[in-house]
């Protein structure tokens, strides 16, 4: 086979391929089934919820590498945000895009801290179908969610402590879940000197 | 909506792992429950042994003077069962919208283990609002 010859599309070399879109379909009870047995799976490896909760963040984390790799290269041209706000809303928007089909519900930054910002999501797609019981406290399972988010700011140059709560909302019967995306001090530094 | 009065989850060895009544009437305490439960397991598998017919899969309806019991048995054992007014219509609907909710809820919880009580809170929370107003459908399978 003449590899990268350009004589018809399907001689080209993987490499010469203009990159797929991808299928943006994906069976919710494929994914709520598989994502149950990583759960399961890491309970079988952890002795408490707080190890849980670590263990399913960094089963997020290699998820967040790849997909600011991605995305930078499917979305961006090859770019990739430098500055705080500007990585916060392409994790707001085209992240969650590609991996929810929508975009976040709410971005918000904290008023009490300079360095903390907040990503809400009503009804977490990884928590449709699980109810945490009451015995494991505040434990939730976006903190696989907080994981990707942290490996997508991580690999971007912006390290950042990402956790993911609980937080009920008044007139609604179930309660939302909040990433609290906190940065390093280097970070929220860095930026201000790159001014406003 | 036809008036419910119990509903009953039992797994394939009979034991009773979902009870809830509602509203005021037929209410039933704990022993009560199991033991109605496992009567009902057994009934249902001795209508099978002693029907004519052959590859009767149980009773699905038993009709008294006073209730209905409507039962739906699932390819893997578990049985739902509901007991309503007299008369009641579209219970056969319901006992499969609850076997859905129980497929989606309950068995993609990594938290719940097969066979065992069902504590989930998402599923009594569907459950109540399918009860009460009958809008809130399952999601079914698919995203987006």
């Amino acid at each position: 086979m003449l590899i990268g010859s350009g004589r018809s599309k399907q001689f080209l070399n993987v490499v010469d391929r203009p990159i797929g879109k991808g299928k943006n379909e994906v069976s919710l009870s494929a994914f709520a089934f598989l994502f149950s047995e990583l759960v399961q799976y890491c309970q079988t490896r952890v002795d408490n919820v707080a190890e849980l909760e670590r263990k399913l963040e960094s089963s997020g984390f290699g998820i967040g590498l790849r997909m600011l790799e991605l995305l930078c290269h499917r979305e961006k041209g090859n770019r990739r945000e430098t500055r705080l706000l500007g990585i916060l809303s392409f994790v707001h928007s085209t992240v969650w895009k590609a991996l929810f089909g929508k975009v976040a519900d709410s971005l918000e930054k904290s008023t009490e801290h300079e360095d903390e910002y907040m990503i809400s999501e009503k009804e977490l797609l990884v928590n449709r179908f699980i109810s945490v019981p009451k015995d494991m406290g505040a434990f939730n399972c976006g903190a696989f969610v907080a994981g990707i988010v942290q490996g997508v700011l991580e690999s971007a140059g912006f390290p950042a402590r990402v956790t993911a709560h609980f937080v009920p909302v008044e007139g609604q019967p179930r309660p939302r879940t909040t990433l609290l995306i906190k940065f390093s001090e280097e970070v929220v530094e860095r930026d201000r000197q790159l001014g406003g | 909506m036809s008036q419910v009065y119990n509903l009953f989850v039992i797994n394939k060895s009979g034991g009773l792992i979902y009870y809830k009544d509602f509203g005021s009437t037929a209410k039933l305490d704990t022993n009560n429950s199991l033991q109605l439960a496992s009567v009902w397991h057994s009934l249902h598998a001795i209508s099978m042994e002693f029907s004519p017919v052959p590859d009767c899969t149980g009773i699905e309806f038993l009709e008294a003077d006073n209730f209905d019991l409507h039962c739906f048995q699932t390819l893997t054992g578990t049985k739902f069962f509901v007991v309503t007014e007299t008369g009641a219509v579209g219970i056969d609907g319901l006992l499969r919208v609850v076997y859905e909710l129980y497929a989606d809820y309950v068995l993609k919880n990594p938290f719940y283990e097969v066979e065992m009580p069902i504590r989930c809170e998402l599923f009594d929370y569907h459950l109540s609002n399918h009860i009460r107003g009958g809008k809130d459908r399952p999601t079914g399978g698919s995203f987006r």
